[in-house]
């Protein structure tokens, strides 16, 4: 590894509860700070909108799956049932729609909740085996009780210096530089 | 409803979800020890090799069944069905629990269902193995399964979309793969944790691998939490959806007492009651075996036996109505089966099941009873057996007696039915050990975001 050269991918501070790490990550942007993260073990309600994410495509993913899961599955069987496979049941529509809704509707949730779980992982860039907030050994107390606050060194306001001074200042536990393998 | 909590006077407070003292920490702990530090005990491996046996049991009836055909079963015509389908819809049915408590009560923010959703979900998904099974086998060549699947075959054939049995094979196999999906996507967080807090290589390998690289950032959770309740909102109408189908393979046709309107929502209630039933059967032991009564708790258990109240009493009622349209529809072939079910040959079954279904679980009005573990669980096995009991019913008791006297015939199961049905028994069973030692069987994440709300005066949706 020794030979590896490793680059600073940016500082991260340690909080011991979610409000104290909501509380610095607001300070974080109110100092103009725009490119930070935050990692906690359960999802913290706010949390999100104060590192400023908003939007996320997976509802709108969702229903195109949704959408096109339905479609597929009453286009299969209208095609299946009345152009390339017509059987007459006593003189029965070929279309007979109202027997296609089960499958219709399987084939809807179906398709929708493909999306849903693949837009979500797909979105969060997973699988990503390799991050550089791993290489800090206190980051694995980020999936039991503690919480953390990285300002990533691509922010332009970011100065190793003057950036861990400010997470000391929010009085975070640890503040910890970020390497990032190359 | 944190205000009504407030108000409550002295001595009034409802008991807590989770154990007082808890912490983040103690939770993670606590829950994924049982995964990465505690060796296997002889209990489990005992248990593990008995239940092993019973799989190899299974492994011998359907090899003889490939190498004979279904003639070894006891279905025979009139009965086709037999044993295969009522296993079949009695599996399925135990797994609705599972995603009524994973996805529906999320929906509706019941706090109760977060020790116990994991499992739950788990028991689902080995349940609807254990019921795809049956159908399969039951094709008498299993090999040719895909013949259901819509594909562009040399033959030129389509499958049969005004079938409901074409319709099962889409809705069981999207519930599978649906529950599949809820389950991992559930999971990944508590993976995460494993993952940071394993002991050996091994356990850093495999977790590291299915985790994907979880980091539980803001962003991250927040695309996972609107996945989650996506998902719960597509699972809700789609467990309603599935029992429906199956309800359709008998109502849609036209045999005496299969023909009838009741048949999907008194199949959906019953699905969900087995459920429960089952949910119990499996928490009892397993909070004792691993010392799980700070997370499941008697007010969790509570809980259960009151749902299966509500539900027994549903099915209570579509019982009374099957029989009140058999008489008011004057149809003579739906009042002869009525009374068939109470004089004919296979009447014990229906009294048993009477006794078992509805009579049992009036006593859980008591509240005694709702907080007597011993009595839940002897009720909850008794329930299991109850609704097994009721598809044979209404699979055996139509077939046997249908429109002419000379298609009558009688039905009894063979050594290979029985010896299927407990392998399922034992295939169920031995994955639910599997589970519990190589996966977390409570929902870690969750059980720290419920420590954080209760930290904070119940603050948070009740």
């Amino acid at each position: 590894m020794s030979e590896r050269r490793s680059q600073l991918f940016g500082v991260m501070g340690e909080f011991s509860t979610p409000e104290d790490l909501l509380a610095a990550t607001k300070k974080a942007r109110e100092a103009g700070y725009k490119h930070v993260e935050a990692y906690t073990p359960f999802p913290v309600e706010g949390l999100s909108e104060a590192v400023g994410f908003k939007w996320t495509a997976v509802p709108l993913l969702t229903l195109i799956g949704g959408v096109g899961g339905g479609m597929t599955g009453f286009g299969l069987q209208y095609w299946v049932a009345a152009i390339t496979y017509p059987i007459n049941i006593g003189g029965r529509p070929f279309n007979s729609w109202p027997a296609f809704i089960p499958v219709t509707f399987e084939l809807t949730v179906l398709g929708a909740s493909i999306f849903a779980v693949f837009s979500m992982l797909a979105l969060n860039k997973l699988p990503q085996p390799y991050h550089p907030v791993f290489n800090v050994e206190r980051f694995s107390q980020a999936s039991t009780d503690k919480f953390f606050l990285c300002i990533e060194a691509r922010d332009p306001k970011f100065d190793l210096v003057e950036t861990s001074k400010f997470l000391q200042s929010l009085h975070a536990l640890h503040v910890n530089e970020v390497k990032d393998e190359e | 409803m944190s205000s009504v909590t407030q108000n409550l006077p002295a001595g009034h407070e409802p008991e807590p979800w989770i154990e007082p003292g808890h912490t983040y920490a103690s939770v993670t702990d606590k829950i994924s020890s049982v995964v990465l530090t505690r060796p296997l005990g002889i209990g489990w491996l005992l248990g593990f090799a008995f239940l092993f046996g019973i799989v190899m049991v299974l492994n011998l009836a359907i090899g003889w069944l490939i190498t004979k055909g279904v003639g070894i079963w006891g279905i025979n015509i009139p009965i086709g069905w037999g044993f295969a389908i009522v296993n079949f819809v009695w599996w399925i049915g135990i797994g609705h629990a599972g995603t009524l408590i994973s996805a529906i009560l999320y929906l509706l923010n019941q706090k109760w269902r977060t020790s116990i959703n994991r499992f739950a979900e788990a028991m689902t998904l080995f349940a609807v193995a254990c019921a795809g099974l049956f159908p399969l086998i039951h094709t008498g060549r299993p090999w040719m399964a895909y013949y259901m699947m819509p594909y562009p075959s040399t033959m030129g054939i389509w499958p049969q979309f005004r079938s409901p049995l074409i319709w099962d094979v889409f809705a069981v196999s999207t519930y599978g793969t649906v529950s599949l999906l809820f389950w991992f996507v559930g999971l990944l967080p508590d993976l995460a944790t494993l993952r940071d807090r394993a002991t050996n290589r091994w356990q850093q390998v495999i977790f590291g691998m299915l985790s994907m690289g979880w980091r539980g950032s803001a962003r991250h959770w927040h695309r996972y939490q609107s996945a989650y309740l996506l998902l719960a909102g597509l699972a809700t109408p789609l467990v309603l959806s599935v029992h429906t189908v199956v309800s359709f393979d008998f109502a849609v046709g036209i045999v005496p007492g299969w023909h009838t309107t009741i048949f999907p929502p008194y199949f959906v209630a019953g699905a969900i009651y087995s459920g429960f039933a089952m949910v119990l059967t499996l928490a009892i032991p397993m909070r004792k075996a691993y010392g799980l009564e700070g997370f499941i708790t008697l007010r969790h258990l509570e809980q259960m036996a009151k749902v299966m109240l509500a539900t027994g009493l549903i099915v209570a009622y579509g019982y009374f109505i099957e029989f009140f349209m058999a008489f008011y529809s004057g149809n003579k072939f739906d009042v002869f089966l009525a009374k068939q079910r109470l004089h004919g040959p296979y009447a014990p079954f229906y009294y048993a099941l009477i006794l078992c279904n509805i009579l049992t679980p009036q006593l859980l009005w008591f509240k005694k009873v709702r907080r007597n573990i011993p009595a839940l669980f002897v009720m909850s096995l008794i329930i299991n057996v109850g609704m097994w009991l009721e598809r044979f019913v209404i699979v055996v008791i139509s077939l046997t007696r249908d429109f002419m006297p000379s298609a009558w015939g009688r039905y009894s199961a063979t050594v290979w039915d029985y010896a299927t049905f407990v392998g399922t028994l034992g295939l169920f069973t031995m994955l639910i050990f599997l589970f519990v030692r190589g996966l977390p069987a409570i929902a870690i994440s969750e059980m720290r975001e419920l420590v954080h709300q209760d930290s904070h005066g119940n603050e948070g949706h009740q």
